[in-house]
Formats: C-alpha cells, sequence, structure tokens
C-alpha cells in the first residue's frame, strides 16, 4: 500500500493547483486582452485608411473618381509586414478601381473576417454615399491587411503582462509553502512526540501553546488515556486485590481443614479432599495473583534489557521445589532480551513447575542463544506430553486428567501470555533424552559491554 | 515629333519577351534568373555565382520591367514555367508580387541584417543602392556652375530657356517602370515636382525611354541634362564627357529588389544566391559594377538627411493603382503635350 501523502504535501499541492489554475484563466484572459486590443487598434488603423480613400472619392464627369492618397497606404503601414487589399466599388458591385482584378473578396457592411490569398485578413468595407446632379449612389470601400502586426502585438501585450504574473505566482508559491509549513510545525511537533513515546506510556500530552484545532484532538486523547489507565488499574487490582483478599480466608479454611483432620480419629475421605482442593484453591490464587501481575506488567512496565542466565539462577535460587535436585546449565555469555525481568521469572517458574508436577528428574534449567533468538529452557527427562495434550497447552484453564487436583491449567497461559507480550513463542522438543520446553525470546544486542 | 517618334519605338518593342539572355556555367540542374539589370553590368557577380556552385548552369535573362511584371503575374496565376528568381528595378511591382502571395519567403542573417527600408516581409529583398542622379554633358557646363539641386535647375532652366530647349532628357514614365517610380516618388516627396516639369515643358524637354540611349545623348552633346538618370548607369557607362550629380536637396536611392517566386523549382539555390548576392563579396563585386554606390559624404557631398531610399513598403502600391496611374501619366502628357514643340 502507498504511503498516505503528508499533510503539508497534500496542502502545498492544493495551493499550487490552485495558482496553475488561476495562472491559467490569467493567461487565457491576458492573451485574449491582448487580442482584443491589438484587433482594435489596428481595426482602427483599417477604418481610418478606408475613410481616408473614401473622403479622396470625387465625382468627375458623371462617374466616382478615386485618387488613391497615399496616406491611406502610410497608415496601413503601420503594419509593415503586412499584405494589403483595397478595392473600390461603385452602385451594384461594379469595380471602379482595385489593387488586383484576380482577388475577388465577399465583402460585407463593416468589419470582416476573410483570407487573401490564403492567408487569413481582416477586412472593412466604408460606404460612401454620393446625391449629385450626375451620379447618385453608394460607393464601397474595401480595405483588407493580413493579421501579422495583429498577432505581433497581442504576443507582445500578453507576454509583457504575463511575465510580472508569472513572477508574483512564484512568489506567491514560496510563501504558501513557508505559510504551510509554519502553520504545520507544531503537529510535525506532535508527531515527532507520538513517534518517539513508548507505546506504553499513557501519560498525558502536553498540549500548552497549540493551536485550537490541535488542542481539541489532543486533549480528548489525553482523556482517552486517562480512562484507558484507570480502567487498566481497575482490572489489575480487580483480579489481584480479589486474589489477594481471597488467600486470608482460604488459608484459613486449610488450617481448618488440617485441624479437623489432626483431631478426627478415623480418617474421613470428604475431609482429605476439602484439604486438598483447598490447597489447590490456593495455588489457582497464587497463579490468578502472578498471571495479573504479568499482565500488568507486560502492558505498562517499561522493557529493559535482562539476561536470561540471571533468570534461570533466580529460579535455582529460589528454591520453590525443596528435595529435588535441579541443574543449572548457562554459558558464559549473557543472553539478553528486552523484557521484563518480573515476568520472565514468573514464565520460568510456571515452567518448572510443570516440569516437577509432570516430567521425570533430572531436571535441567538453562539459557542460551541460538541466532538471533534467546531461550529459557527446562529440560525434563521424561517423555513429555501425549502431541494431542501438547497442541492443546497454554489455553486458559486447560486441564488434562493428570492435572490432578493441585494443578489449575494456568501455569502455562502465564508462559503464553509472556511470551506474547514480548514478541516471542513457545518451543517444544521430545527426544529420547527428555522434553525440553522452552520461551524464545527476540534475542537483544548486547549494549551493556 | 522626335520624342513622339522614339515613344512609338519603344511601345512597339516586344512587350512579353526578354530582350537578352546569358548562360554561366554548365552544371546539371538549370537555374533561371529573370532581371532587368543589363547584362553587362551584373556579369561579374552571376560569373562568380555560378563559380561557386558548379552543380547549377544559371541562366539570365534580361527583361524589361513591364514585360517582366507581366511575366510574373502570369506565373503567380500557374502560366508557364516559373523563375526560380526575379531581380527587378521596378520595386513598385515587385511589392505588388509580393502582395499577391507571389513570393516565398526566406530567412538568414544577411537578410536580418538588412534596413527596414530594404527588406518586406522577409519576402523582397532590396540588393543594390543606386542614386536617381542628374546628368550632364561635361563641355557644355565647362566654366559654368553645374546645378547642384532642383532648384538650381529650375532656376537654371528659368534664366535661359533657349539653352536648354529640346536639351533636357528624362525618362518617358509611360514606358518606362523605372522612370515612373522615379516620378511617382518625386511626386510623393516635394511640391518641386510640379514646378519643374512646368520648367521641362516650357524648354520642351525630351521624354525618352532608355538609360543607355540617354547616357549617349548626354554624352554626344544631344542633352546637356538629364534627370533622373539610375546613377549606377552613368557611372558603368564610363563616358568622360558625362559628369554625374546627386541633388543636394534629396537624392531618391533605389534598391532593386529579388523576389523569389512562390512557384521556383530551384528555391533552395534562390534562396543561396540571394544570401550571396547580400555578402561582402558580392556587395564589393556590386560596387565595382556601380550598382552599389558608395554613400559616404566625403565622396559624394550628399548629407545623410538629403537621401531617401525608396523604401519596400505596401506604400508603393498606390503608384500601381490604375487611376492614379493615369492621372501621373496625363499630368505627365499634358506636360510634354505635342503642342509645345514648336
Amino acid at each position: 500500500m502507498a504511503r498516505p501523502r503528508a499533510l503539508a504535501t497534500r496542502v502545498l499541492w492544493a495551493v499550487l493547483t490552485i495558482l496553475v489554475l488561476g495562472g491559467v484563466l490569467v493567461a487565457a484572459s491576458t492573451w485574449w486582452n491582448g487580442r482584443q486590443a491589438a484587433r482594435q487598434s489596428y481595426d482602427r488603423i483599417l477604418l481610418g485608411a478606408a475613410n481616408d480613400i473614401a473622403e479622396s472619392i470625387r465625382i468627375q464627369n458623371g462617374a466616382p473618381l478615386v485618387v488613391l492618397p497615399v496616406s491611406a497606404f502610410e497608415l496601413l503601414a503601420q503594419a509593415p509586414e503586412d499584405r494589403i487589399h483595397y478595392e473600390v466599388r461603385g452602385p451594384g458591385g461594379t469595380r471602379i478601381t482595385g489593387i488586383d482584378t484576380d482577388t475577388l473578396i465577399a465583402a460585407q457592411p463593416g468589419f470582416f473576417d476573410a483570407t487573401l490569398n490564403g492567408e487569413p485578413a481582416r477586412f472593412v468595407q466604408v460606404t460612401r454615399r454620393f446625391v449629385e446632379r450626375d451620379f447618385s449612389g453608394p460607393v464601397d470601400v474595401i480595405v483588407g491587411q493580413t493579421l501579422r502586426a495583429r498577432q505581433a502585438m497581442a504576443l507582445t501585450l500578453s507576454r509583457d503582462a504575463l511575465w510580472p504574473m508569472a513572477l508574483a505566482g512564484l512568489a506567491l508559491v514560496l510563501i504558501a509553502w513557508a505559510v504551510v509549513r509554519r502553520a504545520l510545525a507544531p503537529l510535525d511537533a506532535i508527531t515527532a512526540d507520538l513517534a518517539a513515546r513508548d507505546p506504553y506510556d499513557l501519560t498525558a500530552i502536553p498540549t500548552d501553546d497549540l493551536p485550537h484545532e490541535l488542542q481539541v484532538p489532543l486533549t480528548a486523547l489525553n482523556r482517552f488515556m486517562a480512562r484507558l489507565e484507570g480502567q487498566l488499574d481497575a482490572m489489575r487490582n480487580l483480579i489481584s486485590d480479589t486474589a489477594h483478599q481471597l488467600r486470608t480466608p482460604v488459608a484459613a479454611i486449610r488450617v481448618q481443614a488440617e485441624a479437623a483432620q489432626a483431631e478426627s480419629d478415623r480418617p474421613s475421605r470428604a475431609l482429605d479432599r476439602l484439604l486438598g482442593r483447598t490447597r489447590s484453591l490456593g495455588t489457582l490464587l497464587d497463579q490468578l495473583l502472578s498471571r495479573a501481575l504479568v499482565v500488568h506488567r507486560t502492558d505498562s512496565a517499561p522493557r529493559r534489557v535482562v539476561d536470561l542466565r540471571e533468570i534461570a539462577l533466580e529460579m535455582i535460587e529460589r528454591d520453590d521445589h525443596p528435595g529435588l535436585s535441579i541443574r543449572l546449565e548457562i554459558g558464559e555469555d549473557p543472553v539478553t532480551v528486552r523484557a521484563d525481568a518480573f515476568s520472565l521469572g514468573e514464565a520460568g517458574r510456571n515452567l518448572l513447575g510443570n516440569a516437577v508436577r509432570h516430567g521425570q528428574s533430572p531436571i535441567t534449567i538453562g539459557a542460551d542463544r541460538i541466532g538471533p533468538e534467546a531461550r529459557l529452557w527446562v529440560r525434563d527427562s521424561g517423555p513429555g506430553p501425549a502431541p494431542a495434550v501438547r497442541d492443546r497447552l497454554g489455553t486458559r484453564f486447560n486441564r488434562s486428567a493428570g492435572s490432578g487436583e493441585t494443578s489449575a491449567g494456568i501455569g502455562l497461559s502465564i508462559v503464553h501470555a509472556v511470551a506474547a507480550a514480548f514478541g516471542g513463542r513457545l518451543d517444544m522438543t521430545a527426544d529420547e533424552t527428555g522434553f525440553t520446553i522452552a520461551l524464545v525470546l527476540p534475542g537483544e544486542e548486547d549494549r551493556t559491554c | 515629333m522626335l520624342k513622339w517618334l522614339t515613344l512609338l519605338i519603344c511601345l512597339s518593342a516586344p512587350a512579353l519577351s526578354q530582350e537578352a539572355v546569358a548562360r554561366f556555367g554548365s552544371g546539371p540542374t538549370p537555374f533561371l534568373i529573370r532581371s532587368t539589370t543589363d547584362i553587362a553590368i551584373i556579369r561579374p557577380v552571376i560569373d562568380r555565382f555560378a563559380e561557386l556552385r558548379p552543380d547549377l548552369t544559371v541562366t539570365y535573362e534580361q527583361w524589361g520591367s513591364n514585360a517582366l511584371f507581366a511575366r510574373s503575374r502570369a506565373e503567380c496565376r500557374g502560366e508557364g514555367t516559373p523563375a526560380d528568381a526575379v531581380l527587378s528595378s521596378a520595386v513598385q511591382q515587385m511589392v505588388w508580387l509580393v502582395n499577391a502571395a507571389c513570393a516565398q519567403p526566406h530567412r538568414s542573417a544577411v537578410t536580418a541584417a538588412l534596413p527596414d527600408t530594404r527588406r518586406w516581409r522577409d519576402e523582397l529583398w532590396g540588393i543594390t543602392l543606386e542614386p536617381a542622379a542628374i546628368a550632364y554633358n561635361r563641355a557644355a557646363f565647362a566654366g559654368a556652375e553645374v546645378p547642384r539641386s532642383r532648384f538650381a535647375l529650375l532656376d537654371a532652366l528659368r534664366a535661359d530657356p533657349d539653352r536648354y530647349r529640346n536639351r533636357i532628357a528624362t525618362y518617358d514614365i509611360a514606358a518606362s517602370g523605372l522612370g515612373f517610380l522615379f516620378a511617382f516618388s518625386d511626386s510623393n516627396e516635394a511640391t518641386t515636382f510640379g514646378a519643374l516639369l512646368e520648367g521641362f515643358a516650357r524648354v520642351d524637354a525630351v521624354a525618352t525611354c532608355c538609360s543607355a540611349e540617354i547616357i549617349a545623348g548626354v554624352a554626344e552633346g544631344r542633352y546637356i541634362v538629364a534627370y533622373n538618370v539610375l546613377g549606377s548607369y552613368v557611372a558603368s557607362a564610363a563616358r568622360p564627357e558625362v559628369g554625374m550629380i546627386l541633388p543636394e536637396d534629396y537624392t531618391l536611392i533605389l534598391s532593386r529588389a529579388y523576389m523569389i517566386p512562390r512557384g521556383a523549382v530551384q528555391a533552395a539555390s534562390a534562396k543561396a544566391l540571394l544570401d550571396y548576392l547580400l555578402t561582402p563579396e558580392a556587395q564589393g563585386l556590386l560596387e565595382q559594377a556601380g550598382l552599389v554606390a558608395s554613400m559616404d559624404v566625403t565622396e559624394t557631398g550628399l548629407a545623410p538627411s538629403a537621401r531617401r531610399s525608396i523604401a519596400l513598403s505596401p506604400s508603393l502600391l498606390v503608384g500601381l493603382d490604375q487611376t492614379r496611374r493615369n492621372l501621373l501619366l496625363e499630368f505627365w502628357a499634358d506636360t510634354f503635350a505635342p503642342g509645345d514643340v514648336p
């Protein structure tokens, strides 16, 4: 998909289009005006010449006599490069004199256009009426001229008028460019600010010194972000509060159940199950709390460069599963990712917990780097889950028949959530030495050294 | 009656054919020039052009101006074989031809350099510079003041009419296109023209037809003054008995007009010839032939303000108007009326 055009470009294009359209209109009108002016001035010359000739007609011996005045031709010579035509016709169109018997012009009263020996030309016909004792009737004088001088004058007029306008147009483009750049400068600043902003930063964007038009959407955006943050807070508080609040009564119930079991002489099956369920509820609440924390942190905690080896080491040191021997397998080079250390620790703990519950000893924890990817993995010596089960692993509240009462089926979903939050995935491999489950994340170039 | 006789001789000459023909070069491509200029005078220039263009066989036809005009009009209507180039001293006729769209345009650096008076529409170009002069018999004016202007000539005619009787010659404007052009230009130029014609009439001036004949007459002493003779012919005649004056009140300067007919077969060669004629080399050759007069003040004694170039412009068309022409001819005929002859 083509990148949408920048606002400044759009505005500038619009300004340019307007200017070009305006320029074309102005050019056309200037040309038209120039043509009209040239036509008028040369029409006057033509008319002057025709009147000059008409004035020179006198009646002699009962017939009109035309003594062609040189002045008429000197008038016509104002258009020095143009061919001319003249003809004087008596009543009934009889030719009295003319330049050329071969050229016939279909004359009409007033100004008219026609071709003169194959070249477009402008003509005028002037009629002088004689009422004399021995001659009466109209005498028509037809004078014509080709259009070179008119065209040259129209061109000169339009060109002279268009030059300053072209310069003005250029100046307008430059000014428009400067104005648009200036008007859009705050927008550019906001754009830069938003682009540089952490995706999880929900703090308000400063709206001081911004144009009114921008303040409205930005204020709305800020309000929206504030509401979103409030919602997020409320949600994670709800889950963690609930889990936290429930932990104490559930612990109390467990203590009561254990006490009841200790006091009772005969073993009660119902009591055993109550105790089992209560313990499992406690674990579930822990996990819910942990998941809520992870989800919250992946949403809002800033990402830092974390060494996966340290996460693995921490998992060993925490020693959640006393009595089990867990081995650590890490290299000398740091295995860094950009993530949240707490969330990674929770994910690792859940992976280890699953291995302890479902797998077989010995269990190994490790962190390493394969190409661009960094892995935090846990390996046990068992065969791993059946392929059918493996496909469904990680779905929330997925509980297999073997899950038993102590598992809430939420552990792998935490790992999945962490993987998804930091752009990674969950990788499972089974071979004859055992089953390996790994959290694979995109590796970060180690910038600490 | 003598002048009527010569006039009749001039009129009875074959009207629609060339007077002389010359061939230059022997190339495969024929190239036809029709001109009013005497072959003898222009020969060196055409010779040189033929040398430069060995691919051409240049045929040079010498015509009378009116016959050439009639022929060119016919060509323009599509009758007969058109010439490739036309060079005429009757420039008003050439202007008419260009005005009637009988020519084709050409523009080059040398044609663009011509002054406006020697170029029209880029279809007609003035090649030469030839003053209309007063020729006189040196012997007749030995020791006396030669009239240096029209006024001086008029005064001389008035002071001593008998001395000039029958001994002033000028072109017959009915027969000579060039003579008519000069007379027409004179009539436009100054009111002296009427007075001058009257003066001519009083001394029974002779209107005759050909430059060569007029100059020969002056040389032999039959005429003592010839008015409006083309300076180039006086110069090329090389008759030591004949002196030449460029009138100081004003001197008409003619540029023979060159045109490429619309139907010219060898239009490209005609353009090449035009460009060549305007080169310094050709202009130098024309100057030697007397066709380009030096207009240097120190040489001619003619002030620049007294020069009247006959401009190639539509104004010349007035001179071709039949009514106007008839009026001038009538005026002329009245002046030179047979009754005046004693």
